[in-house]
């Protein structure tokens, strides 16, 4: 018992007579679109399909692959595991005990360059087991301080490193700033110091647009708790390289951070001294320490997952379709098997 | 009802002194008791104390918001959606620290989803509201200040008197005062109330009936006392007080709101029940709301993956919990950057278990993605579209009654594709519910040359009998008889035959009684003449198409019906002698109605020459034993024509008369009139005995066959869906004979076909009947079904193994004892195992009862169609409801889920519609939930590695754009436009809707299948990404892949990955598949610059990244290439091989489609062409090999 069925009924032709005395009103108007009869390309999965898509991944995944194994393989690295190593051994049972204390942290590496470094040649310290994407730490910084001089005062999201014991507002704040990296490397060949470069090290943009020309540090590490780096207060932090590029946090727990460049060519079975000054505190948290010197390809720094990536997945399709190809040589049945046009699944 | 009972008190002293008046019915007594205490003061609605009494006025709102609780109502109802009640919980919580990402992006999407949903309920608020304005604002007459005004329906009142002209709409429930005619009755159609096309008549009471003038109405006052508003539409009580007496009302004075005055120049009425509480709005319920089996299960899959989402959020809480119980350990910090000694809550080591919790609260925020956001208001978009497609199919489009199929429910769009059952009705539904008189028998001899759809049918069966022994397809020329047809036809008669037509008759042997015959159906009826003016044509309102035809075909044939009176039907008649034409009155004296218990009519009319005749026409097994001895001279004959008739599947009459004595005749109506106007309960019986007295002795005259035309296309359409593999169940009212013959004419019946009957149209029965020991009857009754169906049943487990396959008859009596608790499981066991079911002499109830158990008893979808107000209850029981809008009124439309107007469209809106929107829905619901787990996985290997701290993979806005910008608009054209054959290819191989009906795309097996793929494509990005880049430089200048580049890159490549994954499960791309998928990555890039171009307090982690960063670097664009198509790979094979060695049916279809053996564009060969060319086709591969 409908009670709009006189009011509809009269509603509709009400609507037939504003669009006009035509008869045939209500005929739905003819459009390849509303008839669902658009053109349309229906691609189907036919063996010749089949074995061209797989074969084509194949084509172009194996060299790519090849190519990728070769840029990755031409690059040289040289990677010096110092965190055990640059202790006394005498105080290794208590690493964060002599980490903490007063003793001098210098420490002496020597490197051999296996092969021949092509200029530049980057140095990146890895640290393993530091969470910076920890949430509490990600979000422990205040963007707006780090680029405007005014904004000083903003260092709500910074707890607890927020403010100095006499609530003055720490500049730059948070927990990422305050737990920057400080170990220090200098790097000499024959008694010969290399010049190292940090200039540039950072994202061109971070420096224009997120860290402030005119924003000092200010009451930095002056807690009662000392995290990590000192910052020079007189240098405005959009040219503090190391610190633009210690906040562009790292997505993952094992991960290298740009510390600086060494432009100049190293030849095969140098030997590379280092003196390093191990200040960072990584032994609360089992962390390694690495000193990483290492040249770049085209496709980056030395990794060769991604060339074997490709080469399997090309390897596979090829296999694959060889595969397909002898289904399809050995046993010809048309896929359009009229045999098939029963229901006899299920009767 | 305030004053109601003061006025009871008085009312009751009246009643006692009128108490003589015997047409008091009990219930009036109850009258100013509760449930009985309204009263209107006609003609006076602003009398003090009809103002007091405070009646709701006339305004009809039929809306589900107001415009004041649109906000709070819909909006309750939007969140009684656990996922969306989820969405709102998480963005409530986060404006909490609790949250990993902002507010704002977590709010936004659940706005735009929210917001949509509400704008379509709005929107369809809004077009009820229109058509309350609509029926708010119609004019009306209204008596006052001494004439009548026109005034708005909203601006009624109880007591009201207005005037109601032809063909003009009831405003309320009225109270019959006088009409047009001189004795106050008048002719409405109740259509809209009761399906129902034929006129019913009204009668006034005679004291009001004389108040014809606007004058006459100045004095009028009078009260009544009447029932309160109640939903009973067949029964009203009241009293009309009026010149000092009462009188008692019935349902004879009503007149109800949405009933239509018809025949009457005009009448006035009293307003008795307005707006609200008419009989109509009050019987207003909402239609039971169904949904799909697709969306019930979906919501199963949407707790799995609540259940998943608990589960990892539980695993990332007990890691973060271990871990930050870790960082302090005797006072000593073990993470000291993340100073655990000064911490919140949320991190704090010395209460690592409470941080542990609120890191589950965490987790459940972030791991949402896992549930898609924007699943239901996609879905609803899409369903939406795709009936707007139904409705703009122009193959469903009816060009004689101007109607286009019409989806008036969107929900089950996809249950169209997994009918297993249809129940239908016949007449109106199967057949066009247009009578045709075609052949009749009088006096022994058969007439009628005409050849019916059945009769063709059987022609064809045996001929097709023959070709296969012959192998020679001859063709006869099938459409003779409508050759032959000169004259104009006739709608409603289709009898050729030369001998009586014409006036010929005059000289067959038996013209006398051909002239009884037809003066029989020329006057027993109740038909209302409706002449033309201008040309002189008549055209009759008769309250069944049966009647019609009987009267059209009497016109036809000489004896032309053109007056009634209350008193008298008039006919022009050719006179028997001089072959004129002249007019002949016969004085009505009664009219025994017809009802479904008595199977007869008879009228008693006086003619000119002062004879007293009773007419009678009825069904064969109540007219026969009630010939008299003389009257069988033709029994013999008349049967055997009977029952040929029914073969042929003709619904048939026996036409029988009687002359009746004057003493006889007296005697006979005085006991009559008393127990018409007897007071007890037992009145209709009384009246039953009475007729049954007089309608006895009858002289036999004929047998009448009329012929319900099968619609066009039946047959095929029938064939066809029963190739789809879908059972047919027809329910009919009909007789067996002629259910069994429409069954064959429209192939649910086949020859090959073994038919169990089971009846109750036995010997002993009837010897049982015969005694009439009513609980004998049932026992034997109950015991002959339970044995008929164990035989059945131990018949179809015989024939098991071979390929015969049966058909179910049953009749109404029997199918009441088979759908007793009892029998009802085996019952339905021997029914689903027949091939074709029908039930005949079924009432609307049984029919309602019949698609339950079918519903119930298989748990399969059932699809019931029909056309009448009898199948209304079939219709709401059924998982889905077609109504035919044909001839018997909107009533079963108006409470059907779609519309169509033909039988045959069936065929398309199942095969081709039905599996389309099967086929879509359940890939869109798939794709999705694929979707949502890569993404979402992607977030939970990334928290692995994180700490379980609850830091997003991803930049915020990347994240709350996923579902909304970067994925949505693939999968919505998926749902609308993909086909993975084409209609026409739908219709040539109906096997593929068992896709649908088998559900084979929509099993666990295939939806965990999906969602293992999702958690296998997030591996393989997360994994992939992350040891390529392990820590080394990924450009020449040395930098790093930072927790900023990592996350665009695995962003990118979930963009390409979940796009192309969809491009890959395509079947069809338009330009607007490409447009969205191709359109939807370069969004994101676009996005990207766009985004990372606004200043870095808003882009924050977004600013540059991609311009600076990844654009230029090699590996970017490496890693995107690998990881997309690693990704693609798992899928790509599995299909590879399954449309090799386990292909679906469509994968076949679409192969040959390919293989150009099935021409998309084929010119339409008449398939009997195609068969042939497939016969030569054959021979020429046998002589090759």
């Amino acid at each position: 018992m409908n009670s709009n069925a006189p009011s509809s009924s009269s509603g509709a032709t009400g609507s037939a007579d504003s669009s006009g005395p035509r008869r045939n009103s209500k005929r739905p108007k003819y459009s390849r679109f509303t008839q669902q009869e658009l053109p349309a390309c229906k691609p189907i999965l036919t063996p010749r399909w089949v074995i061209s898509a797989f074969m084509l991944v194949s084509i172009v995944f194996i060299p790519i692959g090849l190519a990728s194994l070769f840029a990755s393989r031409d690059v040289v690295e040289i990677i010096d595991r110092y965190e055990t190593d640059c202790i006394p051994q005498a105080l290794r049972n208590d690493k964060v005990k002599y980490i903490q204390g007063p003793e001098d942290k210098t420490c002496n590496r020597t490197l051999r360059v296996p092969k021949h470094m092509k200029q530049p040649i980057y140095v990146y310290y890895q640290l393993d087991n530091f969470y910076q994407n920890h949430r509490r730490y990600v979000k422990s910084r205040s963007d707006k301080q780090l680029k405007d001089p005014k904004s000083e005062n903003d260092v709500s999201s910074c707890k607890p490193e927020d403010t100095t014991p006499g609530s003055n507002q720490i500049v730059p704040c948070g927990l990422i700033a305050w737990s920057m990296f400080n170990d220090t490397y200098s790097f000499s060949r024959n008694s010969e110091q290399l010049p190292l470069n940090k200039k540039g090290i950072s994202w061109k943009s971070d420096r224009q647009h997120k860290f402030g020309k005119k924003v000092f540090p200010k009451n930095f590490q002056n807690g009662t708790l000392i995290g990590g780096a000192h910052l020079n207060s007189s240098i405005p932090l959009s040219e503090q390289e190391d610190l633009i590029v210690w906040m562009r946090t790292a997505a993952l727990p094992t991960f290298r951070k740009l510390y600086g460049k060494i432009e100049v060519d190293l030849q095969a079975n140098e030997i590379i001294q280092v003196q390093l000054k191990n200040y960072y505190n990584t032994y609360s948290f089992n962390g390694k320490k690495k000193l990483v010197l290492s040249t770049t390809s085209w496709l980056g720094g030395k990794n060769d997952f991604i060339g074997i990536a490709y080469l399997s997945v090309g390897g596979l399709c090829f296999v694959l379709a060889m595969a397909f190809t002898i289904i399809y040589l050995v046993k010809p049945r048309r896929l359009g098997d009229p045999s098939y046009l029963s229901w006899n699944r299920n009767p | 009802m305030r004053g109601g009972t003061g006025k009871g008190i008085h009312f009751s002293k009246l009643y006692s002194f009128s108490c003589f008046r015997s047409k008091f019915e009990d219930e009036h007594g109850q009258l100013g008791q509760r449930g009985y205490s309204r009263i209107v003061y006609c003609n006076d609605p602003d009398n003090p104390e009809a103002v007091q009494l405070k009646y709701r006025g006339n305004y009809v709102s039929t809306t589900k918001y107001t415009a004041l609780n649109f906000i709070p109502k819909s909006l309750f109802e939007q969140f009684r959606r656990v996922a969306n009640l989820y969405f709102l919980v998480v963005a409530c919580v986060s404006f909490s620290p609790l949250a990993p990402y902002t507010a704002v992006s977590v709010l936004a999407p659940l706005l735009v989803v929210i917001g949509a949903t509400m704008a379509k309920e709005g929107v369809e608020d809004w077009r009820r509201r229109k058509q309350d304005i609509e029926a708010n604002n119609r004019k009306v007459e209204v008596y006052g200040k001494k004439a009548f005004n026109e005034t708005r329906w909203k601006n009624l009142r109880v007591g009201d008197l207005v005037k109601i002209y032809k063909d003009e709409y009831f405003p309320a429930d009225l109270l019959l005062l006088s009409s047009s005619y001189e004795d106050g009755i008048c002719y409405v159609e109740t259509m809209n109330l009761d399906g129902e096309t034929n006129l019913k008549l009204k009668h006034a009471l005679d004291e009001t009936a004389s108040l014809r003038d606007v004058s006459s109405f100045q004095n009028f006052k009078s009260t009544i006392n009447c029932e309160d508003p109640n939903e009973r539409l067949y029964s009203f009580v009241g009293t009309l007080y009026y010149g000092g007496q009462q009188h008692p009302l019935s349902l004879q004075q009503i007149l109800l709101r949405d009933s239509k005055l018809r025949n009457t120049d005009y009448i006035y009425g009293v307003v008795v029940f307005t707006g609200h509480d008419t009989k109509v709005m009050q019987n207003a319920t909402d239609p039971p709301s169904k949904r799909s089996k697709i969306e019930r299960r979906m919501d199963k899959i949407i707790y799995i993956l609540f259940s998943t989402l608990i589960l990892i959020s539980f695993t990332g809480s007990m890691f973060f919990g271990v871990e930050t119980k870790n960082d302090i350990r005797v006072g000593e910090l073990k993470r000291w950057y993340l100073r655990p000694d000064k911490t919140t809550v949320f991190f704090d080591p010395k209460r690592a278990s409470l941080a542990a919790f609120f890191h589950f609260l965490t987790g459940l925020m972030l791991y949402g993605y896992l549930i898609p956001i924007s699943l239901y208001v996609s879905i609803e978009v899409v369903k939406v579209l795709q009936s707007i497609f139904i409705n703009q199919d122009q193959d469903m489009y009816y060009e004689e009654t101007d109607k286009p199929a019409r989806a008036r429910t969107s929900n089950l769009n996809e249950e169209l594709g997994q009918v297993d059952t249809i129940l239908s009705d016949k007449t109106g539904t199967l057949t066009c519910n247009s009578m045709e008189f075609v052949k009749c028998s009088i006096a022994g001899v058969a007439y009628g040359r005409g050849m019916t759809e059945v009769e063709r049918a059987l022609a064809k069966r045996k001929r097709s009998r023959a070709h296969e022994v012959t192998d020679s397809s001859s063709d006869l020329p099938e459409c003779d008889d409508h050759v032959v047809d000169s004259g104009k036809p006739v709608k409603g008669f289709n009898f050729r035959d030369e001998r009586i037509m014409n006036g010929n008759w005059v000289n067959e042997p038996h013209s006398d009684l051909i002239q009884k015959f037809f003066r029989v159906l020329a006057i027993c009826h109740t038909a209302i003449p409706d002449v033309r003016k201008e040309s002189g044509e008549i055209s009759y309102e008769a309250e069944s198409p049966d009647e019609a035809a009987f009267v059209i075909a009497a016109r036809e044939l000489g004896f032309e019906f053109f007056e009634r009176t209350q008193t008298s039907i008039s006919l022009h008649e050719l006179d028997h002698e001089s072959g004129r034409k002249v007019n002949r009155s016969y004085t009505l004296l009664h009219v025994l109605e017809f009802s479904s218990a008595r199977k007869r009519m008879s009228v008693i009319v006086k003619t000119v020459e002062n004879q007293l005749l009773l007419l009678c026409k009825g069904a064969d097994s109540v007219m026969f034993e009630r010939l008299s001895k003389d009257g069988r001279l033709f029994l013999a004959k008349s049967m055997d024509h009977l029952n040929k008739y029914a073969e042929a599947g003709l619904r048939t009459l026996v036409v029988a008369y009687r002359e009746l004595s004057d003493q006889e005749y007296k005697s006979w109506e005085e006991e009559f009139l008393q127990a018409k106007t007897s007071v007890s309960a037992a009145r209709d019986a009384l009246i039953d005995a009475a007729c049954d007295k007089i309608e006895r002795d009858l002289i036999l005259l004929g047998v009448t066959a009329v012929e319900d035309k099968l619609q066009k296309g039946v047959p095929e359409c029938i064939d066809k869906l029963s190739k789809a593999g879908i059972k047919i169940w027809v329910l009919t009212g009909d007789k067996m004979e002629t259910a069994i013959n429409i069954g064959y004419a429209c192939s649910l019946l086949t020859k090959g076909m073994k038919q169990i009957v089971i009846t109750l149209d036995s010997p002993d029965i009837s010897d049982l009947e015969k005694q009439g020991d009513k609980e004998s009857i049932q026992k034997a009754s109950r015991e002959s079904i339970a044995k008929q169906i164990g035989e059945a049943k131990a018949q179809i487990i015989a024939r098991k193994e071979s390929s015969v396959t049966f058909g179910l008859i049953i009749d109404g009596m029997s199918l009441d004892f088979a759908l007793a608790k009892s029998l009802e499981s085996s019952f339905l066991e021997v029914a689903v195992n027949c091939a074709s079911v029908i039930c005949c002499r079924s009432s609307p109830k049984q029919k309602a009862r019949v698609t339950k158990l079918v519903k119930v008893g298989t748990g399969k979808t059932t699809l019931a169609i029909g056309d009448g107000a009898n199948d209304v209850g079939m219709l709401q029981e059924a998982d889905i409801g077609v109504g035919i809008s044909g001839v018997e009124g909107m009533q079963a439309v108006m409470s059907s889920d779609f519309a169509i107007a033909q039988f045959r469209f069936l065929e398309r809106l199942l095969l081709v519609h039905g599996h389309w929107c099967y086929r879509r829905i359940t890939m869109m619901i798939c794709y999705f939930f694929y979707k949502n787990i890569t993404f979402g996985f992607t977030l939970f290997w990334f928290e692995a590695h994180a700490s379980f701290s609850g830091q997003p993979a991803y930049n915020d806005w990347y994240m709350s754009f996923y579902n909304v910008f970067f994925t949505s608009l693939p999968v919505i054209a998926l749902g609308v436009f993909d086909q993975d054959v084409s209609a026409r290819l739908c219709l040539k191989h109906p096997l593929l809707y068992q896709e649908g009906v088998q559900n084979i795309l929509f099993t666990w097996h295939r939806i965990l299948g999906w969602m293992l793929n999702g958690v296998i494509s997030s591996m393989i990005i997360f994994f992939f990404i992350t040891n390529s880049t392990i820590s080394q430089a990924f450009r020449r200048d040395g930098h790093l892949v930072d927790y900023e580049v990592l996350g665009v890159t695995m962003y990118t490549c979930v963009v390409w990955a979940v796009n192309c994954q969809m491009a890959l499960s395509i079947n069809y791309f338009t330009w607007i598949q490409h447009f969205f998928i191709w359109g939807s990555i370069a969004f994101w890039y676009t996005f990207l610059v766009i985004y990372g171009a606004l200043p870095p307090k808003v882009s924050t982690t977004a600013y540059q990244v991609f311009v600076e960063a990844c654009a230029p670097s090699p590996f970017y664009w490496l890693a995107t290439l690998l990881v997309v198509v690693s990704m693609l790979l798992p899928y790509f094979a599995y299909r590879s091989f399954q449309t090799r060695f386990k292909p679906m049916y469509h994968d076949i279809i679409q192969r040959r489609r390919s293989e150009g053996s099935e021409a998309d564009v084929s010119a339409e060969l008449p398939a009997r062409v195609k068969e042939k060319i497939g016969h030569l086709k054959e021979r020429l591969k046998h002589r090759e090999s």
